[in-house]
């Protein structure tokens, strides 16, 4: 039985709240003082292959920043005005030794800050094993594909060297079967919350997914199971809202304050894209093919659309996000995206003009990990709720 | 992210020119007024950028060639791009991106009309070379979903570990192979004939020789050229549809020919005024310029005595410096390495390490860094490069900000002080350093 399998309701939001809360990170360093040599990897979104990791014995800690209780002073001084903060927040984390904890860095290609970034951190840790990691925008199996296996055995390879110990493909095959269970939970919850959005408010599914940033996978997907239930037994009112899908927070994390809310002006959130990678790959890696070969196809073939990656044809552009919103039964969108992100920026009046086409209604805000007023943002949410009340009554 | 020309409508009589600057500015114009003729001519149309501009390729197709940041520049150094990116701005596009795929699709907006006045025919094929720039995967899903354009995208990996891998190359040469060649040939009607990419690449090697002599000759005192300011003249028909074409590399002969003789006299760098009043600061760049202001930029130099010796930018679209040449005898496999080379796909340590050469080889004073509010690519971490540079060098660095094409952002007053401020930094050091040097002989 895990940890968390024994409390109530409120012990395990709590516990959840306690781990988002914890810039020091002290779940990791309880994880690896539990057994001498274990290591860390962090990552930065949006996705990398955290079973690689995993299999090698590490555990694999998210990073998104330090969001809106992190004094950002000694970050500030890397970075121009119009720049986003997580980059800034991320190296407060490091430079106050928040991040001591890891063994290493991951920074996968989702943007030219975060690109520099992993430059930055080479130079400026460089005691810490450091990695760029660059995923395919070519989703051909023999040249997109090629590539991607060939970056994923070089990570392999250098956390083998790290770890000091072989990774063999029945390491890699136990992990894909472990985070295959993790994403079969993340989905059941996001069909739980769609199902029932008044019993899963998104500010509760959000804290029990950033969980996962820290936890070991076997335990998350305990916790996320356990929430499930014990968050049916709850009586909770279910109320007139407007159901909304919010895209665009894939990088750099609202403040809970704001998912608050947007839950308060009067909009069920029963799609998102937080914490992209828990959900990227749509379905099970296959355990039959070789595992690489297997993280590449789910990669290249069966992984969800984000700005970050090349829509191949005109046609594709938006499907993800139509989906999204047929499947959960949504009314509107909510175009919620961090100040100065690029992709998120330049993609959102691609996807605006495919939701006018359909009909779909769409509001937009920006925001950063620290933003403190939230009367405006719920003023608008409630704006948008009430239009497609009154839309869909007409 | 590129390359200027000089304006048509030159705002003042006494503008002064180098010769080759002049051919440059026929040659220029000379690509605008073909690709408004194209379409009549039954000529296919390509788009692509800068940074990984494979111009050798495309001319096997016959395809004229537009490259969307020259237009976005050449619109904001004749004063168009403010009202672009307004109108771009109206159309939904957030105030936070980039500026140049603003003024672009504000151009069109406007009636798709050129920097020249001529028309500007909507691109057949848009070849996205992803290339050092995020945006740029973004600008042309933007121009696709507009006008429907086929598109075929190179995605170039990052040397994130500050070196190009066997594998990188294959990955790029294998995109090349399967599937931007077919796209051209398919938009084209023409078959791919490796053979006259190979010519064409021969040429190209001329001109980057003499293009790399050309930028060399600033490590000479005083400098004869401005490896800013002016290179961003010299670099505009190797970096844009002239690579590969025997005028190109006519251009160039002609540009050493002038620098060297230059040199030779012991002249510094033509500027818009005339001759240079005088060496008195040596400076490294990094970082774009501005364009909605660029003489008053460069003013804001040489009425100071400051000459910029080298810069980063003027290697965005290739970075010929150390070595690297376009290679007939392994035509696919150079166009890959020319890529992957950029110098916006450079890895952080890979940047600081070449701007620290620069201070070396070129005995600049100092560094001074354009922070350029578009460009993640280049702006992203500058400001630990310039503590890095600092430390690595012990000389002084400089940092300013302004905007590539959006007029707001240039702030003439803020950015003389600073530099003013600058220089003054500079003569302190070296009277520091000649009074310690005093007291210890």
């Amino acid at each position: 039985m895990s940890e968390t399998q024994a409390q109530g309701f409120g012990a395990l939001m709590q516990r959840c709240e306690t781990l988002f809360e914890d810039l020091d990170f002290n779940a990791v360093k309880q994880w690896k003082a539990a057994a001498p040599g274990r290591k860390a990897i962090g990552y930065m979104p949006i996705y990398v292959p955290r079973e690689i990791i995993h299999a090698a014995g590490m555990l694999p800690v998210g990073i998104f920043g330090g969001g809106d209780q992190l004094e950002v002073i000694q970050g500030d001084a890397y970075y121009q005005s119009y720049i986003c903060r997580i980059p800034r927040s991320t190296i407060e984390l490091g430079l106050t030794g928040r991040l001591d904890c890891l063994d290493g860095m991951l920074f996968p290609s989702i943007c030219d800050v975060i690109r520099n970034l992993s430059g930055m951190w080479q130079i400026m840790f460089q005691e810490k094993y450091v990695k760029y990691f660059d995923l395919p925008q070519n989703y051909d199996d023999a040249t997109g594909g090629r590539f991607y296996v060939h970056e994923m055995a070089a990570l392999k390879a250098d956390l083998e060297r790290l770890g000091g110990k072989p990774v063999t493909e029945e390491d890699l095959r136990r992990s894909i079967q472990v985070y295959n269970e993790n994403r079969k939970a993340v989905r059941e919850l996001y069909a739980y919350r769609a199902g029932k959005p008044w019993q899963a408010p998104t500010s509760e599914v959000y804290l029990v997914l950033r969980a996962g940033c820290v936890l070991p996978p076997e335990e998350h997907t305990a916790l996320i199971r356990e929430y499930i239930a014990k968050v049916d037994e709850e009586k909770r009112p279910q109320r007139d809202n407007a159901r909304v899908v919010l895209t665009g927070s894939f990088c750099e994390q609202p403040p809970l304050g704001l998912i608050k809310s947007i839950e308060m002006a009067g909009c069920y959130v029963v799609d998102d894209d937080f914490q992209l990678i828990q959900s990227w790959l749509l379905d099970d890696v296959s355990l039959e093919k070789p595992p690489l070969e297997a993280l590449s196809e789910a990669f290249l073939h069966r992984s969800a659309q984000t700005s970050s990656k090349y829509d191949e044809r005109k046609e594709d552009k938006g499907r993800h996000l139509l989906r999204q919103v047929k499947m959960r039964g949504a009314e509107g969108v909510i175009f919620a995206a961090p100040s100065f992100c690029d992709p998120a920026l330049l993609e959102r009046p691609m996807l605006q003009e495919i939701l006018a086409k359909h009909k779909i209604p769409y509001t937009a805000f920006k925001y950063a990990e620290n933003t403190g007023q939230m009367a405006p943002i719920r003023e608008q949410a409630g704006t948008f709720a009430d239009s497609i009340k009154l839309w869909s009554a007409a | 992210m590129t390359t200027a020309t000089a304006p048509k409508a030159a705002p003042k009589k006494d503008v002064i020119k180098e010769d080759a600057m002049l051919l440059q500015k026929e040659l220029i114009n000379r690509n605008y007024a073909e690709l408004a003729r194209a379409h009549e001519e039954g000529r296919k149309v390509a788009a692509t950028f800068v940074p990984g501009n494979l111009n050798e390729l495309l001319m096997c197709f016959d395809l004229a060639r537009s490259l969307p940041e020259t237009n976005a520049l050449q619109n904001a150094m004749r004063k168009k791009s403010g009202k672009m990116v307004l109108d771009a701005e109206r159309d939904g596009h957030s105030e936070d991106v980039c500026t140049y795929v603003k003024a672009d699709l504000g151009m069109m907006l406007q009636g798709e009309k050129g920097p020249t006045g001529d028309p500007l025919p909507r691109p057949d094929v848009l070849l996205l070379s992803y290339t050092g720039c995020f945006t740029f995967m973004k600008w042309f899903e933007l121009i696709r979903q507009k006008y429907d354009c086929e598109t075929t995208m190179l995605h170039v990996p990052y040397q994130g570990d500050g070196k190009i891998s066997p594998t990188m190359r294959e990955y790029v040469v294998r995109q090349l192979k399967e599937k931007v060649i077919p796209t051209l040939e398919k938009v084209s009607g023409v078959k791919f004939d490796i053979d006259r990419l190979r010519e064409y690449m021969k040429e190209s090697q001329k001109a980057e020789d003499d293009l790399v002599a050309v930028l060399q000759t600033a490590k000479q005192r005083p400098s004869p050229i401005d490896g800013y300011f002016g290179a961003v003249y010299y670099i505009g028909p190797i970096f844009t549809a002239f690579r590969g074409v025997p005028e190109a590399t006519r251009y160039y002969a002609v540009l050493k020919d002038e620098v060297l003789e230059r040199m030779k006299s012991g002249k510094g760098p033509i500027t818009p005024e005339g001759d240079h009043p005088g060496e008195k600061y040596r400076l490294v760049v990094e970082g774009p310029p501005n364009w909605t202001s660029f003489r008053d930029f460069w003013k804001m130099f040489y009425d100071e005595g400051a000459v910029v010796v080298a810069s980063t930018y003027s290697k965005v679209g290739g970075v010929y410096d150390f070595g690297f040449r376009h290679d007939p005898q392994r035509p696919l496999e150079s166009l890959a390495e020319y890529c992957l080379g950029c110098y916006t796909n450079l890895n952080f340590p890979q940047r600081i390490d070449m701007i620290c050469r620069y201070m070396d080889e070129y005995q600049a004073d100092g560094l001074l860094i354009n922070s350029i509010k578009s460009c993640n690519s280049f702006s992203a971490g500058q400001l630990l490069i310039l503590r890095e540079v600092e430390k690595r060098t012990g000389k002084p660095a400089a940092f300013i900000e302004s905007d590539l094409v959006d007029p707001r952002y240039f702030s003439a007053a803020n950015i003389k002080n600073r530099l003013e401020s600058y220089f003054q930094m500079i003569r302190q050091k070296r009277s520091a350093a000649a009074t310690n040097e005093a007291v210890h002989a």
